[in-house]
């Protein structure tokens, strides 16, 4: 019975020591929102379209980020201009369906869809989550700061002939006869 | 039957095929380029290399081309030897050495033969780090788009086209590697079949433009088995569909119809269903304006149209459940037919011939057997285009013939060629003007239509003395003569007729086929008789011979009949202006059920608007008596309905065709079309999307971020979603051609029972008229006695492939190719009246503008009138013409879009 009590009163005033010598300790919580924390530029948040480094969207449409898409949440619809560049008409991720896996990203084939750190994206009403492409377009590179695929594609476009892309000869002429 | 070792494992094999198509038919996976399954090998680009051994001591081996070695009796091969594997993966790495960064902007990609055997090549990195060869490319019309850098000089698009279509304006030019396969010059591709350049190109360099303005990746495809209802062939297509709006159009395997080829107007002809003049709601006109009508009203309405009085217009253009809920609401008595007169009498004739045991109506692949064809009167091009592609592969089995007397087997494609150069299956051609057919033909007669067919039944008694005689002048006796030893020499000779211009043709066509009949001991002959219209042949059997369309407007005009429903039909084009303004006005309720406004449509009392082929589950009948099942493909979200919807209580597309069945005679089969239980293993359904269809819950967000209820479909075996059945365990019900590794349509050969053959558990269509009549006999020539005055010309009918088509006709890949209503002329009438190319005119008797076309190959004091899809109808003209020139020179389309390459062979192109 006496070692019960002592051993209570002991514990009890030891509880007390230790949260009385937590008010020197440095406090792990951040302000926030006053205070932003550091995300990493790979944290896979908010997604965004980026425009390549002549400014022109980087989107070519080609619907690969939405067939990789494992909750189905992005729809577009492919348009061309008229010298042949494809760029979607529309272009809509349902927020509220993403899970943030960034499957979309790694599909991607012109580096246009990206995964942002910004993870602040709760809205009240969850019609607002649907967002378009203006919503999505970004004015900058993003993460990837030279990749401009037409300047790698074959195909023309306005103001890339044929012959012009990365590592393309003129082309044939089929009337010549050399070789 | 062979034995055949592959990688250690024997398979029974047929020593007539070779080896690549005997590893696809065990459903095995070896990659190939040139071989395509109906136009052979040529061994050009060595994808399909495999190991042989001499004998199971034959350690080392060696490498030999898939495609070009037969699968002869003992043959050991390995597919996945080492050495044969890096020999396939080295061959594609220097195909694609060229091959530019293109697939996301690539309309091929995501169903691309070439990615599919580069995958399965193991080809992965690139290593060749040198400059791409680039090609400039080239317009190639509306149908089709030009991107000659992604190409692999395959040489499968030249050898479609050339070889195989007859094409003459697609070829391979330059050298090494700098080939090209292009035009000329820039412009349109002038054959009926480009479009199957689609799909027979491996990689992207011909696309199809029409879809690429409206572009889906084909997993995002909602697809179900389809028919395509331009024209009577019926040939079996996939329509896709996404975001609510019909996409394209391509080819679904039959063996017996289409096998892989579509032609343009299938193709492109289907983009009527997004016409954005579509009758999507029930109205009623009142004083020239249109009224909603509420669903109660819409009730009342039909229920007023169900008492006495009331008939019914049945259309060609319309399912057999449609045409039948007419029929059945009306009564049969009261069921009239819906094309004209002219047609109601030859279609009479035509069935009668049907029920014949003397004749078999061919399909299209038995037309490709035929070693020796008489087409009478008939442009087979422009009326039924597939029969025509059928027909080119017919001249060619002179060439299997000398090719089996010479032991070549037959898939030795360019040896076959070689070795028969120019010599080709008679053909003989016997119409009134030049046709696209004539490029093969043996022999070719141009004569107006009843010298045709007088040449015709001279043919016959010829043939067989039992045929009757008929007056024919000598002129043309040695072709005649030539054609009879033709005809009677082959094994299987083919006689091809239509109902274009009247049943005279069809008679003589008839006889012809009959004395050939008695003439090999009864042995049955292959009689082929061409309709217009996707279900001709369904809506005349259900229509009583006594009740042509002339009947029924009449009827109307006498005020024997108060009340009118026309299904799906413009009756301007059927019936002279005249006669239908008067039925129409004396109607006291006209009600018109239809997909797009017409003349018709415009003087009804009430609109009901009708869904679409790919709107609605339907049975069609072709020309042969073929019935077809046509799935839905996408649901209408507007208040259109199918026609049988508005007209009864029908629950279920399938109590309408048991119905059928029961009370229409010559439909007794019809429920042999519907897919049996096996569809339902489990419960589950097919699928018409893919399972990768993407967007599913982004589609509508825009909308309300609530995703919908998935569409249900309690009418067929098919539902609109991903989920169900697969196909790879069930392709009884197959849209979309799909097979782990092969994502393109060359997984086709998966389905197949082998290379060429029937689809596994796919249902080829059910014959449905039975031939129990043997009491057939001899028709007796009728002789033309119409005399045309000096001013006048007679008349003949002439179809376009492009415009004739009353629904494709609205469709706007196909306006880009359509003309304006002309008149074909020769030189020599056409300087008679100062007329010249291009000259706009008029003809008698209402005075319609058309525009003038000469051709020498128009037999002189004949005039081809073809209609377009203006205000003519062929039912205003009949027998003589006379063509004046007009005051005023106007056109909208002109003539331009007609084949090119036809003027300037004949040089008068002005």
């Amino acid at each position: 019975m006496l070692t019960l009590i002592k051993d209570t009163l002991t514990s009890q005033v030891v509880t007390l020591w230790r949260v009385f010598s937590h008010l020197w300790v440095k406090a792990d919580t951040v302000e926030y929102p006053d205070v932003q924390p550091y995300m990493f530029p790979r944290w896979r948040g908010r997604i965004i379209l980026s425009r390549d480094p002549d400014g022109e969207e980087r989107c070519v449409a080609c619907n690969l980020c939405a067939v990789a898409c494992p909750v189905d949440c992005i729809a577009l619809q492919k348009t061309e201009d008229e010298e042949g560049r494809w760029y979607p008409e529309f272009f809509r991720i349902n927020f509220s369906r993403c899970i943030m896996c960034g499957f979309c990203e790694e599909a991607c084939p012109t580096n246009a869809i990206q995964l942002t750190p910004d993870f602040e994206m709760a809205e009240y009403k969850r019609q607002d989550m649907v967002w378009e492409k203006e919503d999505l377009l970004i004015d900058g590179t993003g993460k990837y700061h030279d990749y401009n695929f037409y300047r790698v594609a074959g195909k023309k476009i306005g103001g890339k002939d044929k012959g012009e892309a990365r590592n393309e000869a003129v082309p044939v002429n089929v009337r010549s006869l050399l070789p | 039957m062979a034995k055949i070792v592959i990688d250690g494992v024997e398979y029974e094999a047929n020593p007539d095929n070779n080896l690549l198509q005997e590893c696809l038919s065990q459903g095995l996976d070896l990659p190939y380029f040139c071989w395509h399954p109906s136009m052979g090998s040529v061994g050009a680009c060595r994808q399909c290399a495999v190991k042989q051994y001499r004998d199971a001591d034959d350690k080392e081996g060696t490498l030999v081309m898939a495609c070009m070695t037969p699968a002869a009796d003992g043959a050991i091969i390995s597919i996945e030897d080492e050495g044969a594997k890096s020999f396939r993966s080295e061959v594609i790495e220097s195909l694609m050495t060229s091959h530019p960064h293109d697939c996301p902007v690539c309309e091929e990609g995501g169903e691309c033969h070439l990615q599919d055997m580069t995958l399965m090549s193991g080809h992965n990195y690139r290593r060749y780090d040198k400059k791409k060869r680039t090609h400039r490319n080239q317009y190639l019309g509306p149908f089709v788009n030009h991107e000659m850098n992604r190409c692999i000089t395959c040489y499968r698009c030249v050898r479609f086209y050339g070889d195989y279509a007859g094409g003459t304006d697609l070829s391979a030019q330059a050298s090494h590697h700098h080939v090209y396969f292009g035009r000329h010059e820039e412009g349109v591709l002038e054959s009926e079949f480009s479009g199957n350049l689609v799909e027979v190109c491996p990689t992207g360099v011909f696309t199809d433009k029409a879809f690429s303005e409206n572009y889906s990746r084909k997993w995002d495809l909602q697809t179900a088995p389809s028919v395509c209802v331009g024209c009577s062939v019926g040939c079996n297509t996939s329509p896709g569909e996404r975001y609510g709006s019909l996409r394209r159009t391509v080819n679904r395997y039959n063996s017996e119809v289409n096998g892989y080829f579509l032609c343009d107007r299938g193709r492109f002809g289907f983009d009527f269903v997004n016409n954005s003049d579509r009758l999507l709601e029930p109205v009623q006109r009142v004083d020239n304006t249109g009224e909603l009508l509420a669903d109660d009203q819409v009730k009342a309405f039909i229920k007023e149209f169900k008492a006495d009085g009331t008939i019914g217009i049945g259309s060609p253009r319309a399912s057999n459940e449609s045409n039948f809920a007419l029929r059945a609401m009306v009564g049969e008595e009261n069921f009239y037919a819906g094309y004209s007169d002219v047609e109601h009498e030859s279609m009479q004739v035509l069935l009668g011939l049907a029920s014949d045991t003397a004749f078999h109506s061919p399909s299209v692949r038995e037309i490709e057997m035929a070693d020796a064809v008489l087409i009478l009167g008939e442009d087979v091009t422009n009326v039924a285009p597939r029969i025509a592609l059928a027909l080119r592969q017919s001249v060619r089995n002179k060439a299997k013939d000398l090719a089996d007397e010479s032991r070549i087997p037959q898939w030795q494609d360019s040896a076959v060629r070689e070795l028969a150069q120019h010599d080709l299956s008679p053909l003989s051609i016997i119409s009134s003007a030049v046709s696209r057919l004539d490029d093969v033909a043996s022999d070719k007669v141009i004569e107006s239509l009843s010298v045709v067919a007088a040449m015709g039944h001279q043919i016959a008694n010829k043939i067989s003395a039992s045929a009757p005689k008929a007056d024919c002048s000598a002129a043309h006796d040695q072709i005649i003569e030539k054609v009879v030893e033709q005809l009677k020499a082959a094994k299987r000779p083919l006689i091809i007729a239509g109902n274009s211009n009247g049943s005279e043709v069809i008679r003589a066509a008839a006889n012809i086929a009959r004395a050939l009949y008695n003439f090999k001991d009864n042995s049955v002959i292959d009689l082929c008789l061409l309709v217009p219209e996707v279900n001709s042949v369904g809506m005349s059997l259900m229509t009583n011979a006594k009740n042509p369309l002339g009947a029924a407007l009449k009827k109307l005009h006498d005020g024997t009949a108060k009340r009118v429903i026309v299904l799906e039909n413009d009756l301007y084009r059927r019936a002279s202006r005249a006669k239908v303004d008067a039925a129409l006005t004396a109607a006291t309720k006209v009600l018109v059920l239809d997909q797009l406004p017409t003349s018709t449509t415009a003087n009804a009392d009430v609109v009901l608007p009708a869904t679409a082929f790919s709107e609605h589950e339907a049975t069609y009948i072709n020309y042969e008596g073929r019935a077809q099942l046509s799935f839905q493909v996408h649901q209408c979200k507007k208040q259109a309905k199918p026609s049988w919807r508005w007209l009864c209580d029908a629950e279920h597309v399938d109590d309408l065709v048991e119905r059928c069945c029961n009370e229409v005679p010559g439909l007794v089969r019809l429920r042999e079309v519907l897919p049996g239980e096996n569809p339902f293993i489990a419960g589950m359904k097919v699928p018409r999307q893919s399972h990768r269809y993407s967007g599913r819950t982004a589609m509508t967000a825009n909308v309300n971020v609530h995703e919908p209820k998935q569409g249900e479909d309690k009418e067929s075996v098919m539902s609109f979603s991903m989920e169900g059945m697969p196909a790879q365990k069930d392709a009884s019900v197959h849209a979309a051609s799909w097979a782990p590794k092969w994502n393109s349509n060359q997984s086709i050969s998966k389905f197949q029972d082998e290379v060429n053959g029937e689809l596994k558990q796919g249902h080829p269509g059910c014959l449905l008229i039975e031939r129990k009549d043997s009491s057939g006999s001899y028709f007796k020539p009728v002789s033309d006695s119409i005399e045309p005055s000096e001013n006048q010309l007679r008349l003949v009918f002439s179809y376009q492939i492009f415009g004739s088509d009353e629904l494709s006709a609205r469709s706007k890949p196909i306006q880009a190719r359509m003309t304006d209503a002309y008149i074909g002329l020769s030189p020599k009438d056409a300087q008679k009246r100062d007329l010249r190319q291009g000259d706009v005119a008029t003809i008698s008797p209402l005075g319609s503008p058309v525009v003038i076309c000469i051709r020498r190959g128009i037999k002189a004091g004949t005039a081809l009138l073809h209609c377009g899809d203006g205000n003519i109808s062929p039912a205003d003209f009949s027998g003589l013409i006379e063509v004046e020139k007009s005051a005023t020179q106007t056109t909208s389309r002109g003539i331009g879009n007609l084949i090119v390459s036809d003027f300037h062979e004949e040089e008068i192109n002005s």
